[in-house]
């Protein structure tokens, strides 16, 4: 007697049987295998994007959103797309850090692109450190953030520029007109935070070292953000200075530009901006000071004068009706880093990431290597060979002439002799 | 610190007339500002937090009306009017209805507006900074009084600013209206017996506190880089004032407004790193000797 045939039906049935469930087991699991793949990648962005420098966040997002959409066009990393997760700090640097957190906890991401100003900047990179996430600093310029050894971190990158490489150049830069042109009174204006208490001496140091006598005659700290700058220019007026060095940036830039020429500061007066050379910036000030104004180049389209830049400057504006700005490069060069190990590992695993950028050569608009790359300095995980250079602001398109470039083997040399001054090596 | 610099500035002509001027013109956009949220606390009772965002929307409306007509008048009065409308529209449909309720409900009112206002301004006018700039006919050369400079713009600014303390006072001293919101001030049950319709000018004395706001950012805006929540620190300082000067005191508010912008001025060459510090510091004094503020009354 046949027990399957009285049961469970013959053979073939429990063949037929068989097959259903493991085709409905199949079926229920490819859904799974399917969304695995199809899962986002989810970059957390953290900056400013309201206030006196929202064009920092604003002109960033737009750029990486550029190379955010080929990538995805391109069909992604093997299916998957990128998605940004954007939050606003507002430019309080316990929100930064809240937000931060909760991006790497709660919202799925495990790599983050900071825009914080340098205040900002050291709050997320200590929420980075005790996380398994990767972290690009795009957007602080505080040299220490990556030169100290203290504060470096196998998992945070930066692809800002550094307040000291601008230091060093511009120095140089500046010592030159001023020793040409006989100025020895200085004084300077910088926000009271990180960054404008490190930029103010290391510039003034490089000014000394290209040989120009320095006397300071007056020295102005305004809070961050501070609307009305009467005092400070009233305060540098008094001390007659022949030239001026200033690190404020932004809104904050232009109220000081637009208050301190109502008092003619500038009558006079060399100005040497670290911050001026961006184009929001730029055309925003409508009267520019007489006695010169000189400026790093943030960014401009004409330098570095390649067809890269033009046709990135080109696209960007055709796309957002504006200019790119220096966040604009800083954050594409964060996003190109990132998608280029993507490709490299394969895979958007944090650590693999990471391992990838070390030493990678990034291609950028504004690389100067002679393939348009930038390099990730693998000692520090920072970027060097960026279109680094100091010139002429003037007050219509191209908006900055006769720019000086830098000589990056003297700047790294300059750099790494201020890492030992400063005990960091 | 440096009191050694303080003390030269005290004993030179040129920067007792430039600080002098400076902390004259703080003082004097402060004031149109805490005055107008002093008049609405002491007439209305309402503690007005919206009061910084009028500051910050006549600002804007001064920078639309500049890039449509290129003229600083025509910017002046779309800002100063235009909060005026939105003020009149804010009363009406919201303030009315917690005149008379517990302060903190008036503050979350208030402080709900402060977050639409400045998103309406985002959507408006973008996240970035915008700068309005100097009006052509205020560049040129600054005056030089006793060696001090003095910009032709924020002698205009003064003149201004003092022709709208003299038109306030004017009104509330010397006017039947003035006279009639004094009243009420001191007890609107009676003013509104006498048959005088105390809703309309509640909200009139609204939107005068509010214009004066207005007119305060739409002066300002030529020399400020203007951002969505931009009145946040001039509202902290209105306050600052109306405790100094006493709730409800239009001269106290004067008086306290001139003293904030003269220890700015004086203070940011001695105490630069301690300025806030300082003005906070003549906050505790004043609550600690005279609570009520130094020309306390409902309202003159």
């Amino acid at each position: 007697m046949n027990d399957f045939s009285t049961t469970g039906g013959s053979r073939r049935d429990f063949l037929r049987k068989a097959s259903a469930v493991t085709g409905a087991a199949a079926l229920g699991g490819f859904p799974a295998i399917v969304s695995a793949q199809a899962k986002p990648i989810r970059i957390g962005l953290v900056g400013i994007m309201s206030g006196r420098v929202a064009q920092a966040l604003l002109s960033a997002q737009s750029a990486i959103s550029m190379d955010i959409d080929a990538f995805n066009k391109a069909g992604g990393l093997n299916g998957r797309m990128i998605e940004l997760v954007p939050h606003d700090s507002k430019g309080k640097p316990d929100d930064a850090a809240r937000y931060t957190r909760e991006m790497i906890n709660s919202e799925g991401c495990e790599i983050i692109l900071d825009f914080e100003g340098s205040s900002g900047s050291f709050a997320v990179h200590e929420v980075i450190r005790g996380s398994k996430a990767l972290c690009v600093h795009c957007g602080s310029e505080a040299a220490q953030l990556t030169a100290d050894p203290k504060l470096q971190i196998p998992n945070a990158f930066r692809t800002a520029r550094q307040s000291i490489h601008d230091s060093i150049v511009g120095g140089k830069f500046a010592a030159n007109i001023v020793k040409a042109k006989g100025l020895t009174r200085w004084a300077t204006i910088a926000s009271d935070y990180a960054y404008g208490r490190e930029a103010t001496p290391e510039f003034l140091y490089y000014v000394r070292a290209g040989g120009a006598k320095v006397d300071i005659v007056a020295e102005s700290w305004p809070k961050l953000f501070q609307p009305d700058y009467t005092e400070n220019i009233v305060k540098l007026q008094q001390a007659k200075p022949e030239a001026v060095f200033c690190g404020l940036w932004g809104g904050d830039l232009v109220a000081f530009m637009n208050q301190a020429n109502l008092f003619n500061l500038f009558n006079g007066v060399t100005l040497f901006s670290i911050h001026m050379g961006d184009y929001t910036t730029m055309t925003s000030i409508k009267n520019m000071p007489k006695g010169g104004l000189y400026s790093s180049n943030r960014y401009v389209r004409n330098f570095p004068d390649t067809p890269a830049n033009k046709a990135w400057s080109d696209e960007f504006q055709k796309k957002f009706k504006a200019l790119p700005t220096n966040w604009s490069w800083e954050g594409s060069t964060g996003m190109r880093a990132l998608i280029a190990a993507m490709r490299q590992t394969k895979s958007a695993d944090p650590l693999k990431l990471a391992e990838a950028m070390r030493g990678m050569q990034i291609q950028s608009p504004v690389g100067v290597q002679a393939n348009g790359t930038i390099t990730m300095r693998a000692k520090d995980q920072t970027v060097v060979d960026y279109a680094l250079g100091w010139g002429e602001v003037i007050p219509a398109d191209p908006y900055m002439v006769n720019i000086t470039a830098a000589n990056w083997r003297e700047v790294i040399a300059l750099e790494t002799e201020w890492k030992k001054r400063n005990g960091y090596i | 610190m440096d009191i050694e610099a303080l003390g030269q500035c005290l004993s030179s002509a040129s920067c007792l007339v430039t600080q002098g001027m400076t902390g004259m013109i703080a003082g004097l956009l402060l004031f149109l500002v805490a005055s107008g949220l002093t008049l609405i606390f002491g007439v209305l009772g309402f503690v007005n937090f919206v009061h910084g965002s009028f500051y910050m929307i006549g600002a804007y409306f001064a920078y639309s009306a500049f890039q449509a007509t290129d003229s600083y008048v025509a910017a002046v009065v779309a800002g100063t009017l235009g909060v005026g409308l939105l003020a009149v529209v804010f009363e009406r449909f919201f303030a009315t209805r917690v005149y008379d309720k517990d302060h903190m409900l008036q503050i979350l009112l208030c402080y709900a507006f402060i977050l639409i206002f400045d998103d309406l301004v985002e959507v408006i006018w973008g996240n970035d900074f915008i700068s309005m700039g100097v009006p052509q006919q205020f560049v040129r050369d600054p005056y030089i009084i006793l060696g001090g400079v003095i910009p032709p713009l924020y002698v205009y600014l003064i003149g201004i600013s003092l022709l709208f303390a003299l038109a306030l006072s004017l009104l509330m001293w010397k006017t039947k209206l003035g006279k009639t919101i004094r009243a009420a001030a001191q007890n609107r049950d009676m003013v509104s017996a006498l048959g005088i319709n105390t809703t309309l000018l509640f909200t009139l004395v609204f939107a005068l506190g509010a214009i004066l706001a207005g007119a305060s950012g739409a002066l300002a805006a030529p020399v400020r880089s203007l951002t969505p929540g931009m009145g946040f620190d001039i509202l902290i300082e209105s306050f600052i004032v109306t405790v100094i000067g006493g709730m409800g005191s239009i001269v106290g508010g004067l008086v306290a407004s001139l003293l904030i912008g003269m220890v700015r001025s004086f203070g940011g060459i001695g105490f630069p790193l301690f300025t806030e510090g300082l003005i906070f510091m003549m906050t505790a004094t004043v609550l600690l000797l005279r609570p009520n503020g130094l020309f306390a009354r409902r309202a003159d």
